[in-house]
């Protein structure tokens, strides 16, 4: 008999709501950008979805005044009761309209509906709900009897979580009291317009919020600008260094949150299954494109060949394809360009002598796709164990001793995030106490939660977001 | 079925010294993975978002209908009702012949030859809950007996369940040995090793449960015998489903497993089969290898197919006997 197989389950892209173009927000309303339009593109098929109006220098400069009278006149001066009101009229918005929220970002983005659905869209609800509550608690989130705002945010944020970046950085600047000007990545502007859209139907005065869509150039000139009070990044680690050199000496704030090349070390003693799981979970979620992407799994030896085998034979199981398919587990690579670093990388862990697995998954004939990929006896110089890849390709290395384990883990200029997997409390203490990482999740990995702070250390960045330490970035403490 | 498994409580290669003594075999299975309570429910909630549709909906409902052991084990059970249930058992329903029989009727020993001579010839097995079910609290010979009764009314399977009491109070080897007797007694009928995994401690305690039923010559490793709560979850389920995984990994054989209680509508079984498709494989997905037990689940798989032929939901009245 033929195999069971599932039916596409596809979820209506009409959902959507997509618009024919989308055009920048900047004081309240929709303007027509002064920069030259950009298409933005289906991934998972590389057709164009909408065309979008970008921001010029001049608009940066507009939405950055604009954002200083909002700061001054209504938004600084407005009590934190206030200003909470409007925090949970869009967090309730965002909820109510979470199915259109979802399949925006899989068309813009290419990650599967089943984790636009189930993570993204109300992960970033979640989040500006928990700092809505903070709106009018400030006094008593540990940072002194009337803590102030920093003034102007300018922020930007990259293509990987497109709605979920943008809520990072406008729930706790505008919960503290801040104004902000939010430039999205150039592949994926979206949702962070139909935020501005949501905020907008909210009342959310003129000023607090714009959106400026645009490429590189618009960012630099925004986190360069003389106007802002703080920058918040998140993105690569060079533009993150080049940004802390344009700041430093301006007295501006700055909080950044860069690459990774995390490590997920797995003990003999660890719950093997679950293990498994997680590894999967720690590369392959959102098609590996997560900053703090578990790409270095440290197995140890005595347990290498049969994790191994577990881990090929889970990994076989992800299916590959269509985003909108409610039952793809790993969609379309974003962009061609990132398509082709994955494919270089990949190509540089074969010629520097990795072994390497391909997961037999068929794929989708077109559109932007690269297979689960698992390199294995991969040593600590090779380039796919130093590289953040930034997509579905894990490194395997081995471990003889915890001390090992300890120092290969650390043997990166990264330090965002690292996993370990251990059935023994005491072990998963003393590892995680030496383990460089902002975030170390044991026995899980990937978790992400509006009261729990987020962000690394060394190449990775520094201050964090979410969680009252989070708030604290955008409070003049 | 049709798995052939070796002499009872010898288990093949590397496995074969497992059970030689009490304490080897304690070790053993107190040797095997720890199961991480958080990481198995989530992969279960992960599993269970599948969106199952349109053909492959059919398809699920008519693999769940062939893998059920149609139930009844009441204290009232008449000859009458086991009659009625059998006739359902072989036509689910009678305006779809297209619609597969069931693998068994599941009904106490006394009852067994009973549906024996009603389904006699059809294909529809006849399971028989021997052992002193569902407490297990008796003597061995009184175990052997019931389920060697139950053999010579024409019983082709045997459900019996584990000694619960030694199993918890650490007497692997005594829980081991009876599994072993009544594999003997069973003659050429299959065993389904009941573990009743809602009185065990924990997900170690199952997973440490179906190894011991599969080293001493279980067929199938079942859940639970419905009469106590929880029953069958699908975290459990797929727990069992890694066991009997390893076991193939191990020593090249597969056997099976009986989600048995509280599954009662089609879309819970249909998760049951995602499970059994991507946590053991599709290897499984065979009544020989995968089983319901059920009571309630039958009707609303038969009304799920209706709805999917007619477009519209089939009164209650429509349908079956249960």
């Amino acid at each position: 008999m033929e195999p069971w197989t599932y039916a596409p389950a596809r979820e209506s892209a009409a959902v959507a709501n997509l618009q024919p173009s989308y055009r920048p927000f900047v004081d309240g309303t929709f303007v027509d950008g002064g920069g030259e339009p950009l298409k933005t593109l289906n991934p998972a098929t590389e057709e164009v979805l909408a065309e979008v109006g970008t921001a010029s220098e001049s608009d940066v400069d507009r939405a950055v005044a604009a954002a200083r009278r909002a700061y001054e006149k209504t938004w600084g001066p407005m009590p934190g009761a206030e200003r909470a009101k409007y925090l949970f009229r869009i967090a309730r918005v965002v909820a109510e309209r979470s199915r259109e929220l979802a399949v925006l970002e899989t068309l813009d983005n290419g990650k599967p509906i089943r984790e636009s659905r189930d993570v993204d869209v109300p992960t970033a609800a979640a989040h500006l709900f928990h700092h809505a509550g903070w709106a009018d608690k400030l006094a008593h989130a540990g940072f002194g009897a009337d803590p102030r705002p920093l003034g102007v945010v300018g922020g930007v944020i990259p293509w990987n979580f497109p709605l979920l970046m943008a809520v990072w950085k406008i729930a706790p600047a505008l919960a503290a009291g801040n104004t902000i000007v939010l430039k999205p990545a150039e592949t994926t502007p979206l949702t962070a317009l139909v935020l501005a859209e949501i905020a907008a139907e909210a009342g959310l005065p003129a000023g607090v919020l714009n959106v400026l869509p645009g490429a590189g150039d618009i960012g630099q000139a925004l986190v360069g600008h003389d106007g802002l009070d703080k920058v918040a990044f998140t993105g690569s680690t060079d533009v993150g260094k080049e940004i802390q050199r344009r700041l430093a000496g301006t007295g501006r704030h700055l909080t950044l949150e860069l690459g990774g090349k995390a490590a997920n070390i797995v003990y003999d003693d660890a719950a093997l299954d679950q293990a498994v799981e997680g590894v999967v979970e720690g590369i392959f979620f959102n098609q590996g494109h997560v900053c703090c992407a578990g790409s270095r799994l440290l197995v140890q030896e005595s347990i290498a060949d049969e994790f191994e085998e577990l881990l090929h034979a889970r990994i076989a199981t992800l299916r590959v394809g269509d985003p909108l398919d409610k039952n793809t587990d790993v969609g379309a690579i974003n962009s061609r360009a990132q398509l082709d670093r994955i494919v270089d990388l990949a190509a540089a862990g074969d010629a520097e002598g990795a072994q390497r697995w391909t997961s037999p998954c068929p794929l989708p004939e077109k559109g932007l796709f690269f297979p689960p990929t698992v390199f294995s006896g991969v040593e600590q110089t090779m380039r796919v164990a130093r590289e953040e890849i930034f997509g579905p390709v894990l490194s395997v290395l081995t471990f003889p001793t915890p001390d090992e384990a300890v120092a290969k883990a650390n043997n990166t200029p990264y330090g965002l995030s690292a996993g370990l997997w251990t059935d023994k409390g005491a072990k998963a203490m003393w590892t995680a106490q030496r383990v460089r990482a902002g975030v170390v999740w044991t026995n899980t990995f990937n978790r992400f939660d509006p009261t729990s702070p987020f962000g690394g250390y060394g190449e990775s960045g520094f201050g964090r977001e979410g969680g009252r330490i989070g708030l604290g970035a955008y409070l003049d403490a | 079925m049709t798995t052939t498994v070796p002499a009872p409580g010898s288990a093949p290669g590397a496995l074969a010294d497992v059970a030689r003594d009490e304490v080897s075999l304690r070790r053993f299975l107190h040797g095997l993975p720890g199961v991480d309570q958080v990481g198995l429910e989530r992969r279960s909630a992960g599993l269970a978002t599948r969106s199952i549709k349109a053909g492959s909906k059919m398809r699920a409902i008519d693999m769940a209908v062939s893998m059920i052991d149609l139930t009844t084990l009441e204290g009232s059970d008449t000859p009458g009702k086991v009659r009625s249930l059998c006739a359902q058992a072989m036509r689910p329903d009678p305006d779809y012949p297209d619609v597969p029989a069931v693998a068994a009727v599941c009904v106490y020993a006394d009852l067994a030859g009973v549906a024996v001579e009603r389904l006699g010839g059809s294909g529809v097995g006849v399971a028989a809950v021997a052992t002193a079910f569902p407490s297990g609290r008796a003597s061995l010979p009184v175990k052997l007996a019931d389920t060697a009764l139950a053999v010579e009314a024409g019983a082709s399977e045997i459900d019996m369940v584990i000694d619960r009491g030694a199993f918890l109070s650490g007497r692997y080897g005594q829980v081991f040995d009876e599994i072993v007797a009544v594999k003997q007694a069973c003659g050429t009928a299959h065993l389904k090793v009941i573990l009743e995994t809602g009185e065990l401690a924990g997900y170690d305690d199952v997973r440490r449960a179906s190894w011991l039923a599969l080293l001493a010559g279980a067929d199938v490793i079942k859940t639970s015998t419905g009469k106590i709560s929880p029953a069958a979850t699908l975290p459990v389920v797929a727990l069992m489903l890694l066991a009997v995984r390893d076991w193939h990994r191990a020593t090249g054989e597969r056997r099976g497993v009986k989600a048995a209680g509280g599954i009662r509508s089609a879309k819970d079984a249909i998760k049951h089969l995602v499970a059994v498709n991507e946590v053991a494989g599709p290897e499984w997905l065979t009544p020989e290898l995968f089983r319901f037990g059920a009571s309630s689940l039958l009707n609303d798989l038969l009304r799920q197919r209706r709805t999917q032929l007619e477009g519209h939901y089939s009164g209650a009245s429509y349908i079956g006997a249960g």
